[in-house]
């Protein structure tokens, strides 16, 4: 379907589809066997400039928004998708800086993001604060001209592998979720250190990871935004971040799909190609209209925040769950499709099956994303 | 260090026909691409200018249309690209094609050095990079698999062989042909294929380099392609088996018959 890209959202489609097609593909079940974070990836994608799209042009990047995000996003998670959770949670790990960070962080901080010589993480969940962000315990204390933080942030996506984290920590616990603030830590400050390495079921090729901050001082101004912000400036980020997380679905599923469609097509059985039986068929004919059907409300979504509506938190709550279930219902029957073979590690649709399963749960899991829907909705209609 | 990267837009190996009244390539409806080993010099050159400073030229010679491989080269990191094109240019050779590249290049500026892939997909001949360097009277090493270093005024260089490899130190300004293993070649990056969208690609036309008609196109090539054809599959084969041993004695006695 035509959805009237202009010829810079063209040429950034194009650019991820090359670094998914000449540089990830190619390697992609090696990373996932081994369990192996790919640097030099991320080295191809800073080269191309994919990291820039989303920095503000003044920062030496493109300008983009949601929706170029979406767009490379969606190419990149056809290759892998733990490489292209790599990239997005780099892009979630710096907007905080880009909603509520003040010119000297943006100075300090965007030219490197928009160059890829420096990555970001994002760091909110801990062991007893996941679905319920405002469980957190990691505090953060000023002392005099430095802030000492404490706590362990756990599953933290390209922990151990980035040089910024801006981290969650409570400034006042006495208040809970708004005695939260967002700070940045960066690699190798005194007390912060990283701990348990993560054995996922998918997206091996991603680093995941314990972040520790024992009594980790920081200087005063890596405060992000006010005191006491924190979880608004966190709700704000994953409106803005979730459609990348639906594109995942989106690239993910056509990639399924496609897969899918070659080996029906190839595949003999009763002296005639298994797409010639209608069973097969209505299976694909499925496949590929939930595909296009959640990259239209991806798209949407993505397009939608891009205006900046004063509420953007139903569509894009809705679009990381629609696109994110379709995920693992396509990448399943795509299993289902190549039979036998699907079941094995030969063929690429095994792994997309065991990758897709994360896109429910992180991020806010599909649960949370249908409160969230609900929520809005009793608004609504009030 | 002022870079030259020489370029030819090649039809894609995947789709190669012969036009069988001339035998030569058919060009029409075939897709055209960066000749592969150019795309390993330009790379070359780009990481040489990005270590040492400097500009990277590519420089092609072909029909109108060969401005998109030059378009590619900016967006792959080139500087500038500049077209030699001219009706007059056609039917050339090596010979010629090698003469006519030499007088674009002192036409267009003077460099330090000069990349070449080692040879182009179509023609295979792998005759223009030296047939360059002797026309422009520059030292020059070919099947180049790695730039070492670049030391006071000259270049090391690995020169790749059949068993490991030769270590060559040339002067510059030098000119080099370069295999596939001396680099993996970037995906061409955002900012370039915008800059490469709004490139001002220059033609220089035979006038403009100030060629002789002679020695260009079909008049200044001295090659005539009498005929191509496929090779006819031969029939006779024997598949020897059985452990290495006796497979060469195998081998060894139906050799024997044909002495």
């Amino acid at each position: 379907m035509d959805y009237f890209l202009t010829e810079e959202q063209e040429m950034i489609v194009e650019t991820a589809r090359e670094i998914a097609r000449e540089k990830i593909i190619p390697v992609r079940a090696e990373l996932d066997e081994k369990n192996e974070f790919a640097a030099s990836i991320l080295e191809d994608i800073a080269r191309a400039d994919l990291f820039g799209i989303f920095v503000p042009e003044e920062y030496g990047g493109l300008g983009g928004g949601c929706f170029e995000i979406v767009l490379a996003l969606e190419e990149l998670a056809k290759g892998c998708v733990g490489v292209a959770t790599t990239f997005a949670a780099s892009a979630l790990g710096i907007f905080p800086v880009l909603i509520a960070g003040n010119e000297e962080q943006k100075q300090k901080y965007l030219p490197d993001i928009a160059a890829g010589s420096r990555w970001a993480a994002f760091g909110l969940t801990e062991a007893n604060a996941g679905s319920d962000a405002s469980g957190i315990q990691t505090t953060a204390v000023l002392d005099g001209d430095e802030w000492v933080l404490n706590g362990t942030k756990q599953w933290i996506t390209n922990g151990g592998e980035a040089q910024i984290y801006t981290i969650v920590a409570l400034t006042d616990p006495s208040k809970g979720a708004r005695g939260a603030s967002i700070f940045i830590v960066e690699d190798g400050d005194p007390g912060f250190s990283y701990g348990k390495k993560e054995d996922k079921m998918g997206i091996r090729s991603s680093a995941t990871r314990e972040l520790i901050m024992q009594d980790c001082r920081i200087p005063r101004d890596r405060l992000v935004g006010r005191k006491g912000t924190g979880f608004i400036t966190v709700m704000k980020t994953l409106d803005v971040s979730r459609p990348g997380i639906a594109s995942l679905g989106v690239g993910l599923g056509q990639a399924a799909l496609d897969e899918a469609v070659t080996y029906a097509k190839q595949r003999v059985q009763f002296g005639k190609p298994i797409i010639g039986f209608q069973a097969i068929q209505h299976m694909l004919a499925d496949m590929a209209t939930q595909v296009e059907a959640a990259r239209a409300l991806v798209y949407a979504a993505a397009r939608h925040i891009d205006a900046h509506p004063k509420n953007m938190s139903k569509v894009s709550s809705m679009c990381k769950v629609f696109a994110t279930d379709m995920a693992m219902k396509v990448t399943v029957d795509a299993v289902q499709v190549l039979g036998g073979y699907g079941y094995m590690k030969e063929y690429p649709v095994e792994k997309m099956m065991r990758d897709a399963k994360i896109l429910q749960i992180y991020e806010g899991t599909n649960q949370i994303q249908r409160n969230v829907i609900g929520q809005e909705l009793n608004k609504e209609y009030a | 260090m002022e870079l030259l990267v020489c370029i030819k837009q090649v039809p894609d190996a995947k789709d190669v026909r012969l036009d069988p009244r001339t035998n030569t390539l058919a060009r029409e409806g075939v897709e055209s691409i960066m000749n592969p080993f150019d795309r390993h010099a330009l790379e070359e050159a780009v990481r040489l200018k990005e270590a040492h400073g400097g500009t990277v030229t590519a420089l092609s010679m072909g029909p109108p249309q060969a401005e998109a491989v030059l378009r590619e080269a900016i967006a792959c990191g080139a500087d500038r690209g500049v077209l030699v094109s001219d009706r007059a240019f056609a039917g050339a050779d090596t010979w010629a094609t090698s003469y006519t590249l030499a007088r674009a290049i002192d036409t267009i500026g003077s460099f330090d050095l000069i990349l070449c892939g080692k040879q182009a997909i179509d023609g295979d001949t792998a005759q223009v990079g030296p047939g360059l360097a002797a026309r422009m009277n520059l030292p020059y090493v070919t099947c180049v698999q790695k730039t070492r270093d670049v030391v006071d005024g000259g270049i090391e260089v690995e020169r790749m062989m059949d068993d490991g490899y030769d270590v060559v130190r040339l002067p510059l300004p030098a000119l080099l042909t370069v295999v596939k293993d001396i680099n993996e070649p970037r995906v061409p990056s955002l900012k370039g294929k915008m800059k490469a969208r709004k490139a001002d690609i220059p033609v220089l036309s035979a006038a403009d380099i100030g060629a002789e008609e002679a020695c260009i196109g079909l008049a200044g090539s001295p090659t005539r392609v009498v005929n191509v054809f496929s090779p006819e599959p031969r029939g006779d084969r024997k598949i020897f088996t059985g452990t290495a041993e006796e497979q060469v004695d195998q081998l060894i006695e139906h050799l024997r018959d044909f002495l």
